[in-house]
């Protein structure tokens, strides 16, 4: 099985990847960290509002609604 | 007196906690110099007595909007801090754990949410974590009172921890050494709740079972509003009528008269229309509107502490960033129902300017609160439904239209919703109580007094003759461009004090159901009343709120112009 790294938001509802980076300036990184995303964490995609709505998703335990011009920014991988 | 600040991430049941550790002398009170609000509350400790306060809920001490700011001023003046931690997610919450402990204040833990993090699989070493923070850590369940005994009784061991300052990236290799070291997680499966917390969000299910739980909501508020209404308050006023009229005779004709009992409809007190002190002022506070905010917040506190709200935030989510929002604001929306002050305060959740002020200013123009609202039940009421949807409609509409204009003009970002979901949990029935309390309060302390001075100035200008004067001088506008009764300038008048109190003026002067339609459109849209528009000032500021201001009357003018072309014609 090979690996890809995407965007969060090429993730489809259920499917599970570990983040391996988050693109952006200091304010977006400490933003997203201390909601509990950050390098190494598995993440699933719970649900995805239709035309071009946010993101809920479930890391460490906990669900939270992210934007998708934030979810673009993180970067994940899947296996294919 | 010594301080002692709760401080926490958002949804880890803080509110909860205070509301254990402290009595029923519960104040909600704004921070100098904002309008954030956080409960303040006593308990006696060993005989000494501490202010309790609930610090806005914050995800690290570095601010990202206005009640964070606030969150991190409580914290710098406490004495003592209590900080309350999600045990079913210690990892995320210790990042906050971490920058407060590096402040050296005393301090104790709170590791609440305890048995839902037992049943969830998740075992902590509480023992271990002690030693490794070095300050007091007490499990709870604040729900149920587990662990609150010992939480009041170890208070007075809190002290500052050990653990050097270090960076952000050193703090994160940090909490994963402890995590590592004190917890472990047994594998779990999928819950029923979980099941359906998914059903709620996922659009599919979600939007059909959003509207089935907002149609049920204002069903089940108009019913205990009802039923307050008429077996509690209407009865009250039939006991207390007759006193009323052995006042009148006592005080015969004359300008005390008008002031106190207000005029006679057919040699009897109407509640609605005398406009006096000791009859319409108080009938319409607390017969006609105090029993439907009571149902509004009871409902609404229910829906927040089960965690229905960021459900609906998100499924909204995409509506409101068109608009120049983010989900979060159907917040501000459902508590402007009640009373647009408390939405107004809610405004401070967003993050910036744009968003601050789109979200007011919409509120101010197209939130009906509960007393405007019960006032318009009260004039079409008896015309029939489709008059009292018209007026909804055109709000809606106008919500929509003044938002995506809004959007487009005002400079500035609209950030994206970015909003931990909590899961469902059974709210907490005194908790709820105390919150709904203390919101009942603030349309107390709110309308009352403007509601006195309205039925004042309404008959000491009659009977200077100011309001025929007043009546001529808009007449053009009132009567040219709106189609409504001179008389109408009056109630417009008022509608700037209080607009309950406004509506109720337009009863007597016989206008058509679309002339009333019309009026009642007008009077929400052009003004906020005056306790909205102080608070909309220390919001946004002297120059955001003239520019408000200009948007409403013009948009008041407009709307009014156009129903009167639709509904009338010319």
């Amino acid at each position: 099985m090979s690996k890809v790294v995407v965007p969060l938001t090429e993730l489809t509802e259920r499917l599970e990847g570990r983040i391996v980076e988050l693109r952006g300036g200091f304010g977006f990184q400490r933003k997203v960290r201390v909601m509990g995303f950050r390098e190494g964490k598995k993440i699933r995609v719970i649900s995805v509002q239709p035309a071009g709505g946010p993101l809920t998703i479930e890391i460490g335990g906990s669900r939270i609604t992210i934007g998708r011009g934030m979810a673009q920014r993180i970067f994940v991988e899947v296996e294919q | 007196m010594k301080k002692i600040i709760l401080m926490g991430n958002p949804n880890v049941g803080k509110s909860v906690i205070f509301s254990r550790l402290t009595g029923a002398n519960v104040i909600a009170s704004n921070y100098p110099g904002t309008t954030v609000d956080f409960s303040k509350g006593s308990m006696r400790l060993e005989g000494e007595k501490y202010e309790i306060i609930d610090a806005p809920g914050t995800y690290s001490l570095t601010p990202s909007n206005k009640a964070e700011q606030v969150a991190l001023k409580l914290f710098e003046e406490g004495d003592i801090i209590i900080n309350v931690v999600n045990a079913t997610n210690l990892e995320r919450n210790l990042y906050l754990t971490l920058e407060i402990l590096e402040k050296k204040k005393p301090t104790i833990i709170a590791l609440n949410l305890w048995d839902e993090a037992k049943h969830t699989g998740i075992n902590i070493d509480v023992e271990k974590l002690e030693k490794i923070l070095g300050i007091p850590i007490v499990p709870t369940t604040a729900l149920t009172g587990e662990g609150i005994k010992e939480l009041i009784s170890r208070i007075k061991e809190a002290r500052a921890s050990r653990i050097k300052p270090s960076s952000e990236k050193e703090k994160w290799i940090k909490i994963g050494k402890i995590i590592k070291s004190v917890e472990k997680v047994e594998h779990r499966h999928h819950t029923i709740k979980e099941t359906i917390s998914d059903a709620t969000i996922k659009p599919v299910t979600g939007i059909p079972l959003a509207f089935v739980i907002i149609i049920a909501s204002f069903w089940i508020v108009r019913f205990i509003g009802e039923t307050l209404v008429n077996y509690i308050f209407d009865p009250i006023f039939q006991i207390y009528k007759p006193i009323a009229l052995q006042i009148s005779h006592l005080l015969g004709p004359g300008v005390l008269h008008d002031i106190i009992i207000g005029r006679l409809v057919n040699g009897d007190i109407s509640f609605m229309e005398s406009m006096g002190l000791l009859t319409t002022g108080i009938y319409v506070p607390f017969a006609a509107v105090l029993p439907y905010i009571i149902a509004f917040y009871l409902i609404l506190s229910i829906l927040e502490d089960s965690g229905y709200l960021p459900r609906l935030a998100t499924l909204v989510d995409n509506v409101f960033h068109k608009l120049g929002m983010h989900g979060h604001s159907i917040v501000t929306v459902f508590l402007g129902l009640g009373c647009n002050v408390p939405g107004a305060l809610s405004t401070r959740i967003l993050e910036t300017r744009k968003q601050r002020f789109i979200s007011a200013t919409l509120l101010a123009i197209s939130v009906p609160c509960m007393a405007q609202t019960a006032m318009v039940f009260g004039i079409l009421g008896r015309y029939g439904f489709q008059y009292i949807l018209i007026v909804f409609l055109t709000l809606l509409t106008l919500y929509l239209l003044m938002g995506l204009l809004l959007n487009r003009i005002i400079k500035g970002e609209s950030p994206e919703i970015f909003l931990e979901i909590p899961p469902y949990r059974r709210p907490s029935a005194l908790a709820t109580l105390k919150k709904t309390w203390m919101r009942m309060r603030w349309f107390l302390k709110d309308a009352i007094p403007w509601l006195f001075l309205g039925v004042v100035l309404v008959n000491v200008l009659y009977s200077l003759g100011f309001i025929d004067w007043i009546g001529n001088l808009f007449a053009p506008v009132i009567e040219g461009v709106l189609g409504l009764s001179r008389g109408a300038t009056t109630a417009l008048l008022v509608g700037f004090l209080r607009k309950d109190l406004a509506v109720g003026m337009l009863l007597p002067l016989n206008m058509t159901p679309y002339q009333l339609v019309i009026a009642a459109t007008i009077l929400t849209i052009y003004f906020p009343c005056v306790a909205t528009f102080t608070v909309l000032l220390r919001e946004l500021g002297l120059k955001d709120m003239i520019k408000s201001t200009l948007i409403m009357v013009l948009t008041a003018l407009t709307v009014g112009g156009i129903l009167r072309l639709i509904l009338i014609g010319l």
